[in-house]
């Protein structure tokens, strides 16, 4: 199955990324021939077989649920591209 | 012999003596650095003074007799991706470009533990996506042998530190070979440990269930001494496990009896290299005259673990990397250039006359995160980010994903039947030596292909590690790869040194390496 233009821009939305028109004729491309590679899975029969998520076979693993400190705000804040030393900000969502 | 020469046990000896300082050793690898990296770019970052001031207080608590760590005075070089605290961590990418973490990673804070000398960040595939080093936002780092070919990826510019000697040990991460192909392309050891041997707590995350750190240095002996020091339980990361931590740097010298080698068959199918194949059976004899049995396997589902791979990974890491929002860290875009960004992209819509579209992109914030991602990611991610998203959308989860996940399940089992036969699985690491820089660049699915025979290791979560068996046209180096059960690194390291010993192809270095 190969994909579309319009697939791979709707994808670019549900990733949060933004590709230009080259990009995305490259994009549609490159993407088409991995998809078709890894398609070749489906020749095998797995319909008996429980899929495995996850290298260890763990489950649950609890720590106590004691106070230990953490990050000091200022440290957390530090790396953000706009804070108020407070809070992150973002660009406003509402409308004016 | 210079001391840049000297394995990293036969320094610590040295310091242990009193026959050299940990300065010494400083200087001469950071002139080797000085000397060399101009051409090879291993380095992202160097900080020379706090290398050295750190040396130097090693020095003098050794002087005073007070107790030291368990490579007192050794300078390691690391990889990109582990946070250290307020130091520029990038991961080879503009994104984080600036980003200094607010701490340590679990081995960081071990080796710091250990009193090693941190000497500097070493290059990478963006966020460890590559297999040629060539996907760094920053620089290309070439390999030691042949500054016109590839260290490897995506742990390049560690391997490349240790081929060229400007480290004794150097740590990096291993998704889908990225320790040991670099290692096996430049002719040094590297390991990647069984998944959970090793904390990721402060790893900058790219496959969770598939990234595991490990060690790369010039010999078996001393890969052991730097495992010895990462291992071990985190409560700070639920997947790392809580058992004992052999002592690997003892262990590593005992010789392996009865050792049974299964070599598999599909290894040596169309694609691998003559002189590669070669050089691999020639180590497989050095085994048998070491008392080693060895027995043909398969590996039926070995074929599929790079699609296998290439399903997983991207979905791991478009989730992973939906962190980088511009928000809490990382690069941002510049807020005029996004409100004009958005109002070129309304005018364009409604141009075409898509209004419902033109209404949609109103939302300034997803803009924000859009723009910025755009900005700060380089193509290679923004290809993987693009497949995992586009494997776990909606209607091609069961296709893609969840079948994905099942032939995993399909590959461990096939290394668990191995086992029940075998003590390790040997192999080459890759197809072919170093290839060129820029060969693979524009072809993204033979670039993956590099991954041919380490991404199953990483599927299944058992240990790998890879040192030189010999070395093929034009003197590059050629790899050998041995897979054991998992928490067998002890297994790994045994069956290397002896190889070690019985050989010297880990002796031949780099032409930049003082005699």
């Amino acid at each position: 199955m190969s994909l579309t233009r319009q697939e791979v821009e709707k994808v670019s939305l549900l990733g949060r990324l933004l590709l230009t028109s080259e990009e995305l004729d490259l994009m549609t491309t490159q993407m088409g021939q991995i998809v078709a590679y890894v398609e070749s899975l489906a020749e095998l029969d797995t319909s008996d077989v429980e899929p495995m998520a996850h290298a260890l076979e763990i489950s649950n693993v609890f720590a106590e649920d004691q106070l230990r400190p953490s990050l000091d705000r200022a440290d957390a804040l530090a790396n953000a591209p706009r804070h108020d030393r407070e809070f992150f900000l973002v660009p406003a969502v509402l409308g004016d | 012999m210079s001391l840049a020469r000297q394995s990293a046990t036969e320094l610590l000896a040295l310091l242990n003596a009193g026959q050299t300082t940990s300065v010494a050793l400083t200087e001469t690898f950071l002139d080797q650095i000085k000397q060399h990296d101009p051409q090879v770019k291993a380095f992202l970052r160097v900080d020379q003074q706090a290398a050295l001031a750190r040396a130097a207080d090693i020095d003098q608590r050794r002087r005073a007799g007070k107790p030291l760590g368990r490579l007192a005075g050794l300078p390691v070089a690391i990889k990109d991706l582990l946070c250290t605290k307020g130091e520029i961590t990038t991961c080879g990418s503009k994104m984080l470009e600036h980003f200094a973490p607010p701490y340590d990673a679990t081995v960081i804070a071990k080796l710091k533990a250990a009193d090693a000398v941190l000497i500097g960040k070493t290059n990478m595939d963006e966020f460890a996506m590559g297999g040629s080093t060539e996907n760094s936002a920053y620089q290309k780092t070439a390999n030691p042998w042949d500054l016109e070919r590839t260290p490897g990826g995506s742990s390049g510019g560690a391997a490349a530190a240790i081929a060229a000697a400007m480290a004794p040990l150097s740590v990096g991460s291993d998704t889908g070979g990225s320790i040991r192909q670099p290692a096996g392309l430049c002719g040094i050891t590297g390991l990647k440990p069984t998944y959970g041997r090793v904390s990721r707590y402060g790893l900058v995350a790219f496959a969770s269930s598939l990234d595991q750190i490990g060690p790369l240095a010039q010999t078996a002996e001393d890969t052991a001494l730097l495992l010895e020091v990462l291992a071990g339980h985190d409560p700070l990361d639920s997947t790392s496990i809580d058992r004992p931590v052999p002592k690997y740097s003892e262990t590593v010298k005992q010789p392996l009896k009865g050792l049974r080698l299964g070599l598999v068959r599909e290894h040596f199918g169309p694609g691998l290299e003559a002189e590669v194949e070669q050089a691999v059976r020639s180590a497989v004899d050095v085994y048998r005259s070491l008392g080693a049995t060895v027995k043909d396997i398969s590996l039926p589902h070995g074929k599929y673990g790079v699609a296998t791979y290439y399903i997983i990974a991207p979905c791991e890491a478009s989730s992973n990397l939906a962190r980088y929002d511009g928000v809490h860290y990382g690069h941002r875009t510049d807020e005029k250039k996004l409100e004009s960004a958005i109002a070129q992209r309304r005018a364009t819509l409604q141009a075409a006359g898509r209004h419902a579209e033109s209404e949609a992109v109103d939302n300034p914030l997803v803009w924000m995160y859009r723009q910025s991602r755009a900005e700060g990611f380089g193509p290679e991610v923004k290809r993987r980010i693009m497949l995992g998203t586009y494997a776990l959308s909606a209607g091609y989860y069961d296709a893609y994903y969840l079948k994905a996940l099942k032939v995993r399940r399909l590959i461990r089992n096939d290394y668990d039947a191995a086992f029940a036969e075998v003590d390790l699985i040997v192999g080459p690491v890759t197809t072919a030596t170093a290839f060129k820089l820029g060969e693979k660049v524009n072809d993204p699915l033979s670039m993956y292909l590099v991954d041919l025979y380490t991404v199953s290791a990483n599927l299944a979560g058992v240990g790998g590690i890879a040192f030189p068996c010999g070395f093929g046209a034009g003197g590059l180096p050629i790899g050998l790869q041995l897979q054991a059960p998992p928490f067998e690194e002890e297994r790994l390291l045994r069956a290397a040194h002896m190889f070690q010993q019985a050989t010297d192809w880990h002796q031949r270095r780099a032409p930049m390496v003082p005699a």
